[in-house]
C-alpha cells in the first residue's frame, strides 16, 4: 500500500547570516517516516524543533535540502515552477495555520473565502458551489449567518473552523494542522478537536498534527515522532510513547506537563 | 489574616461609543504575604484587567471604583507621587511576552541597572553587582557577560527570567504574574513557576498568578479563582480543586482539557462560545452553555456563597458533584 505521506532522509539547512554565528543551522536532521492513509501522525516538539520547518516542507512551502518526500506516491522534493503544477499539490496537501487571526483575508466573507478557492480548483456552476459552500460550512458547523460574516465578526474558534473549512475545500488527502489550536481557549479548543475527530471519520483524511501539546497530541494521533533539535528522538504508537517513554527528553517533556498533584521542579537557586 | 492586598466589591468600566460597557463586576479578592492567588480564566474574562487595576495601569476611557488597598493604603486614591513610588518599589508585574515588555535596543544589565541608579542613586559598580546577584539567583549563568547583551540573544526564558529578576532589585512585595509561561515551552515553563515558587516562598512575596490552565493555576498556587465574564465565579483552596469544585465551568474546564493521560472518545467541550459582561444583563453569564441550568439562573445574577469548603457562584452549587470527574482523570 501506497503510504499517504512518506518522508527518507529529509534534511533541511538554513543559512545563517549573523554578525555573530554565521555559517549553517541544520533545522531538520534526517526525519524518515510512513503515514498510513486515514491516520493521524503527531509531531511533538519545543520551539526550534524543527516540527514548523517539517510541516512546511510536506506542504511545499520549504525545499529539503536533502532526502525525499512523498505524498500519495507522488515525488515532491523539488520545488514547483508553474502556477499550475502548484496547484497541483495543494490539492493534495492543504495546511490549517496556528493563528486564525492572520491567516484569513479580513475582508473577505466566510462564503467569498471558500468560494474563491473553489473557484480555482474545481469548476462549479454557482448553484453547485453554493451547496458545496453550505456543505463545508456543515462539516466544520459554522452555521448560516456566522458563513457569510467576515472574520472581525467571528470568536477565535469560528475563525479556525473557517480555516479548517478552507482546507477542505479542494477535497485534500492530507490535512497538516500546524499548532492549529494552541490559539484557542480551552473551551473551545475542544470544540474544534471534537470536530476535527468527526472530519476525519467521515471523509477519512490523513492528519499530519504538530503540536507542542502532549494532551492534544494524545487526544488526536495515532502515532507520534518527538522530535529535538532537528532529529527525531522517540517514534511509535502514541499510547505507548506517552505512556512509558524511552527517551530521557520525552520522559523530560511528559513530567513537565501539569495536571493533578503536578509540582513545579524546586528551583536550583545559585547556580 | 493579614492580608497584603485587598480588594473589595472592584468594578472596572470601560467607555466605549459613548456608553460604559461594564469589564469586571463586584471583584473581591486579597492576597497575603506569601501567598500564591491564581487567577484562572478564558481570554476576555477579566483576568488581566484585573491587574492591571491593582497597578492602576488602566487606558484613559477605563475606570475603577471600589476599593484596592496595598498594606494599608488605598491605591485608587493615591496621587501621582504615591503612585509612582507604589509602582517603583511595592508592586511588580511581569507579562505574557517578555519581548515586547523590554527595550530591544538597550542592553539588559542598563535595563537591569536603570532603576537601581536612578532610584537610589547607587554607583555604577555597585548596581551593577547587585544586578548579577540577582541574575544568578534567577538561574542565568556568566551573568556578568550576559549584561552587556541585548535582548535578543536571549531566549524567550531567558529573558523571562531576566524580567523576574528586575523584579527582585526592588524591594517588591506582591507580584502580579500576568500568563508569565504562557508563550515558553513547556519545559522551560516547568522551570520559571519553579523559580516563581521558590522566590514567593523565600522572599515571602505575595504573587497573584494569571493563567488560562487551571492545571497549572492549581499546581503553583495556595488559592485558585476562576473568573468568568468578569466576575469570580468560584474561589477555593489549590489543594481542594480537583476534588470539591462545584461551579459547572470550572468541572467543565477540566473535562474540556485533553490529558496527557489517556484519549478519551470525545471530548467534553463546552458548547457556545465565552461572552462579554456587557454582553450578560441581569443573569448568571455562564447560563446558555451550561448543562445544569434552570430557568432561575437567566433571572438574577448569583451572589458568591459558601458551598463544600469554598466560594462558588452558582444557584445550583449543591447539585454539581464533580467526583464522577476526578475519578475519571485520576
Amino acid at each position: 500500500m501506497i503510504a499517504a505521506v512518506r518522508t527518507k532522509d529529509v534534511r533541511k539547512v538554513f543559512t545563517v547570516r549573523g554578525q555573530r554565528d554565521q555559517g549553517e543551522h541544520v533545522a531538520v536532521e534526517s526525519v524518515s517516516f510512513d503515514l498510513e492513509a486515514g491516520r493521524c501522525l503527531g509531531i511533538v516538539g519545543e520551539s526550534g524543533s524543527g516540527k514548523t520547518t517539517l510541516a512546511r516542507m510536506i506542504v511545499g512551502l520549504e525545499t529539503p535540502t536533502s532526502g525525499t518526500i512523498s505524498v500519495c506516491g507522488i515525488d515532491r522534493t523539488s520545488k514547483v515552477r508553474s502556477a499550475g503544477a502548484r496547484r497541483a499539490w495543494a490539492r493534495r496537501v492543504q495546511l490549517v495555520f496556528q493563528d486564525p487571526y492572520t491567516s484569513l483575508d479580513r475582508r473577505q466573507s466566510g462564503i467569498d473565502c471558500l468560494a474563491e478557492t473553489l473557484r480555482l480548483h474545481f469548476d462549479l456552476s454557482e448553484a453547485q458551489q453554493k451547496v458545496r459552500i453550505r456543505e463545508l460550512a456543515d462539516q466544520v458547523g459554522l452555521t448560516e449567518k456566522q458563513v457569510t460574516s467576515r472574520p472581525a465578526q467571528l470568536s477565535g474558534g469560528q475563525r479556525q473552523r473557517l480555516a479548517i473549512a478552507r482546507a477542505l475545500a479542494v477535497e485534500p488527502e492530507v490535512l497538516v494542522l500546524d499548532e492549529s489550536v494552541s490559539a484557542l481557549d480551552v473551551s473551545v479548543q475542544a470544540q474544534v478537536l471534537n470536530c476535527l475527530a468527526d472530519i476525519q471519520a467521515s471523509l477519512g483524511v490523513t492528519y499530519l498534527f504538530v503540536s507542542h501539546d502532549l494532551g492534544v497530541i494524545r487526544q488526536m494521533a495515532d502515532d507520534v515522532i518527538v522530535m529535538l533539535h532537528g532529529s527525531v528522538v522517540e517514534a511509535g504508537p502514541t499510547a505507548a510513547v506517552l505512556d512509558s517513554p524511552a527517551h530521557e527528553y520525552t520522559q523530560r517533556l511528559k513530567s513537565s506537563v501539569p495536571g493533578p498533584g503536578w509540582r513545579p521542579p524546586i528551583s536550583k537557586e545559585s547556580v | 489574616m493579614n492580608s497584603l492586598l485587598e480588594i473589595e466589591g472592584l468594578n472596572v468600566t470601560a467607555l466605549v461609543d459613548g456608553e460604559q460597557r461594564p469589564l469586571i463586576d463586584q471583584l473581591s479578592l486579597s492576597i497575603a504575604a506569601g501567598e500564591a492567588v491564581g487567577l484562572v480564566g478564558e481570554s476576555g474574562s477579566g483576568k488581566s484587567m484585573t491587574a492591571r487595576s491593582i497597578m492602576r495601569l488602566l487606558a484613559k476611557n477605563v475606570s475603577a471604583t471600589g476599593s484596592i488597598h496595598f498594606d494599608g493604603r488605598s491605591v485608587l486614591d493615591m496621587n501621582p507621587k504615591e503612585l509612582r513610588e507604589y509602582r517603583r518599589s511595592d508592586v511588580a508585574m511581569i507579562f505574557q511576552d517578555p519581548r515586547a515588555a523590554i527595550n530591544p535596543v538597550r542592553t539588559v544589565g542598563d535595563f537591569l541597572t536603570e532603576g537601581l541608579r536612578k532610584n537610589t542613586g547607587m554607583s555604577k559598580d555597585e548596581a551593577t553587582t547587585r544586578a548579577v546577584d540577582a541574575m544568578t539567583t534567577v538561574g542565568i549563568h556568566r551573568a556578568r557577560e550576559r549584561m552587556g547583551q541585548y535582548p535578543h540573544e536571549f531566549s524567550g526564558g531567558m529573558l523571562q527570567r531576566v524580567m523576574i529578576c528586575s523584579t527582585l532589585l526592588t524591594q517588591t512585595r506582591l507580584l502580579l504574574a500576568d500568563e508569565p509561561t504562557t508563550a515558553l515551552d513547556v519545559t522551560t515553563q516547568a522551570e520559571v513557576v519553579g523559580l516563581l515558587d521558590a522566590l514567593r516562598r523565600d522572599r515571602g512575596l505575595g504573587l497573584l498568578f494569571i493563567t488560562h490552565d487551571l492545571d497549572l493555576g492549581a499546581a503553583l498556587c495556595d488559592r485558585v479563582c476562576v473568573m468568568y465574564a468578569g466576575r469570580i465565579v468560584e474561589c477555593r483552596t489549590a489543594h481542594d480543586f480537583y476534588t470539591h469544585s462545584r461551579h459547572p465551568y470550572s468541572k467543565a474546564l477540566f473535562d474540556a482539557r485533553p490529558s496527557v493521560d489517556q484519549r478519551v472518545h470525545r471530548l467534553p467541550a463546552i458548547p457556545g462560545s465565552p461572552i462579554a459582561l456587557y454582553d450578560v444583563g441581569a443573569a448568571c453569564a455562564f447560563e446558555p452553555r451550561c448543562p445544569f441550568s434552570v430557568d432561575a439562573c437567566a433571572n438574577a445574577v448569583p451572589g458568591l456563597r459558601n458551598v463544600n469548603g469554598g466560594d462558588v457562584r452558582c444557584i445550583r452549587a449543591e447539585d454539581t458533584d464533580t467526583t464522577d470527574l476526578v475519578e475519571e482523570r485520576a
